[in-house]
């Protein structure tokens, strides 16, 4: 929900980033208040999936340029654990398999790791064993999933579910879900949708990275980015996803290369 | 001191054993005696031998001990496992039957000089017939103090239910021992055995050990080796198994402990149907060496092998793998495959891994696989974006590549005691 008194929470400008040498984002300027709903959209390989692993801290990608302030602090000198515990969350588009380490075990470890930092208790195998089969029947989850291998075998559907609700356990300030709603059926994107929508709050805010708008029928955007070439190249309301599921991408980067020439020449 | 010297001199107090009433162990001590004399301990330049230099071993003198005094039951309890109903102890590699356990009823487990005649029998039948103790020195030394070993006989078409549990444990420095192991299942029978070595000094011994297991038809072996040796000792262990028609054996073997270690064992599918699970793991750090020689032998058809073997390696430490697989002509049909899985955990970590497939039959399935690598880097990222440091990130994922093997354990409390043991391993091994 968009509230101009609400503070902000991520301020993102001018960030460059690469990997292996190339660079994947050229300079990107996006801000966050508490209570807002982003998506960013954009064709596949426009740089969406890396702004997000490189806000969660992943070491293969190198920031080059910019800056990010989260909650009034720098936070490109955290490491991810830090921003994790600072209440940063990414919800994986490809979650990693972990054969040998329990789903309770992993599940555990997080919260109390995360949580633990904010001041509460941490809990005890079977403390946290209630705990976390109350957040498994808002994601129609079987328990059966606590003492599988972390991901192991899960189909494409339960690893989203999975993340969500690892995202449900240790309450993000902060969330970023990419991709969450591909592999899901749409009985399963309905309750995981509604999973997510329960978790947003006035006190937290959501960032939503999607190929499709099809997500974006469950969770209402406030504000749709679109991402091009590592930059977002347009900003515009909830209808702007309808806009580009009925008209694609080509038009936006088309009329952002006009404006930009247009530009150009005047400045000539 | 020169190698022909050094076996001289470990075999010094050899004559001082008393005469067994087992005349098939004098014949056996005798020969071996003289196979000694014309051996020689294997340096690096023997093929076998090429990643596994023992001079460190060579350049100390070991003896075996007649007496030891007796742990208390208070340091004992600790490597007390609840399953097992018969314990056979033996300290320094002598026999103590005031610690040991058998439990009432069948006598499954005896020590050599105490057999009865079920015992006698499949002594004189097996005893030194599967291992090679002519051309191993390591086998023949074992043989040549052979006195006090365990003779483990499961009757023909019986389970026996609890696990036999042979502890080995070492309390005195310099001391050699030579443990003996005979295990013979009957046709149709089941038996589990956990050979155990532990250590309540950290000076180094000599461990020298031997196990034959003779697996009759449709009979199974589970058998369960745990080498937690004092961080100065020296292990050099044979075991050979020889599978009947339709028979089953599956191993566990850990190696945690020792200076050096070498574990090498045989497999021989002697008739047609037999199945082996064959599962290894070791995990070293510091100036450890882990060596770990299998060679499963599909000499009949319609064999199967599973074989699955890890090590973790940290610190300057090195581990060895080598497994054989042979086919031979006329063992069609045969089902094999192998893993060598080995994670290294620092720069200076080593491993020499080597699969050996050597296939004489045309219809056969046969898959193996190595690897050699670090931790998962998206596994360690993954679990870092949900708040887990670094060393506790390490050290889970060092765990569970680890706890597959532990977990295949068919023991309840050495599996849970296991799993303790390794957590605790990881975590110091990640120190830097």
């Amino acid at each position: 929900m968009i509230r101009q008194d609400s503070r902000t929470l991520l301020e993102v400008r001018g960030l460059r980033a690469t990997v292996n040498g190339t660079e994947i984002l050229k300079g990107i300027d996006f801000t966050v208040r508490l209570g807002e709903v982003h998506a960013i959209m954009g064709p596949n390989g426009s740089g969406k999936s890396t702004f997000a692993k490189v806000l969660a801290g992943h070491p293969a990608y190198v920031v080059t340029g910019g800056e990010v302030i989260y909650d009034g602090r720098n936070l490109l000198d955290r490491k991810p654990e830090e921003r994790a515990r600072a209440g940063i969350f990414l919800a994986f588009q490809y979650p990693v398999e972990i054969p040998g380490v329990a789903n309770s075990q992993f599940l555990r470890l997080a919260y109390n790791s995360v949580q633990g930092e904010r001041g509460k208790d941490e809990l005890d195998p079977l403390e946290f064993d209630d705990f976390v089969r109350e957040k498994m029947k808002l994601l129609d989850m079987n328990p059966g999933f606590l003492a599988r291998s972390v991901n192991e075998g899960f189909s494409g559907g339960e690893k989203k579910r999975n993340e969500v609700l690892q995202m449900a356990l240790l309450e993000p300030r902060l969330a970023f879900l990419d991709e969450t709603d591909s592999g899901l059926d749409i009985d399963a994107l309905r309750v995981v949708a509604g999973g997510i929508n329960q978790l947003s709050t006035m006190d937290n805010a959501m960032v939503l990275v999607t190929h499709y708008q099809r997500l974006l029928n469950y969770i209402v955007p406030d504000y749709v980015h679109v991402m091009d070439s590592g930059r977002i190249i347009k900003t515009g309301g909830r209808e702007l996803a309808l806009e580009l599921e009925s008209r694609g991408y080509d038009w936006v980067g088309a009329e952002h290369r006009a404006a930009e020439s247009a530009a150009m020449g005047t400045a000539r | 001191m020169n190698a022909t010297g050094y076996l001289e001199s470990l075999l010094a107090a050899q004559p001082k054993l008393p005469a067994s009433p087992l005349a098939r162990l004098n014949d056996l001590r005798a020969e071996a005696v003289d196979r000694v004399g014309v051996l020689t301990v294997p340096t690096i330049r023997d093929e076998e031998w090429r990643f596994t230099d023992l001079s460190p071993l060579t350049r100390l003198s070991f003896q075996p001990v007649r007496t030891s005094t007796l742990p208390d039951g208070g340091e004992l309890r600790r490597f007390r496992l609840d399953e097992a109903a018969t314990r056979v102890v033996f300290v320094d590699g002598v026999h103590a039957p005031g610690l040991s356990h058998v439990a009432p009823g069948v006598a499954v487990a005896v020590t050599l000089s105490t057999a009865t005649q079920a015992h006698r029998a499949a002594i004189d039948l097996h005893l030194g017939r599967h291992v090679n103790f002519r051309d191993d020195v390591f086998a023949a030394l074992n043989t040549a103090f052979l006195q006090d070993g365990t003779s483990i006989v499961a009757p023909r078409g019986t389970a026996v239910a609890a696990p036999v549990h042979l502890l080995h444990i070492a309390t005195q420095k310099d001391a050699a021992s030579y443990p003996r192991c005979l295990v013979v299942a009957e046709p149709g029978s089941a038996v589990t055995v956990i050979e155990d070595f532990v250590s309540l000094q950290e000076g180094a011994y000599f461990t020298d050990a031997v196990t034959e297991i003779a697996i009759a038809a449709d009979a199974r072996v589970d058998h369960v080796r745990v080498q937690r040796d004092g961080g100065q000792a020296f292990h050099i262990a044979n075991c050979a198994v020889s599978l009947g028609a339709g028979s089953s054996y599956r191993s566990v073997s850990v190696a945690l402990g020792a200076r050096i270690s070498r574990y090498s064992l045989r497999v021989l599918q002697t008739e047609a149907g037999a199945h082996c699970t064959i599962d290894g793991l070791a995990v070293i750090s510091g100036r450890q060496l882990a060596d770990t020689h299998t060679s499963i032998d599909h000499a009949m058809p319609d064999g199967v092998s599973r074989q699955r073997h890890k090590c973790i390696v940290g610190g300057a430490a090195h581990a060895v793998f080598n497994g054989k697989i042979m086919v031979r002509p006329g063992a069609q049909r045969t089902d094999s495959s192998q893993s060598s899985r080995n994670l290294l955990l620092t720069g200076r970590a080593h491993v020499d891994t080597k699969p050996q497939l050597e296939i004489f039959a045309d219809d056969v399935k046969c898959a193996h696989g190595a690897t050699v690598g670090q931790l998962d880097g998206d596994a360690l990222f993954y679990l870092a974006s949900r708040g887990i440091e670094t060393t506790a990130a390490r050290n889970l994922l060092t765990y569970a590549f680890g706890a597959e093997i532990i977990d295949r354990i068919p023991v309840t409390s050495l599996r849970n005691l296991l799993e303790t043991t390794l957590l605790a391993q990881t975590t110091a091994t990640h120190q830097p």
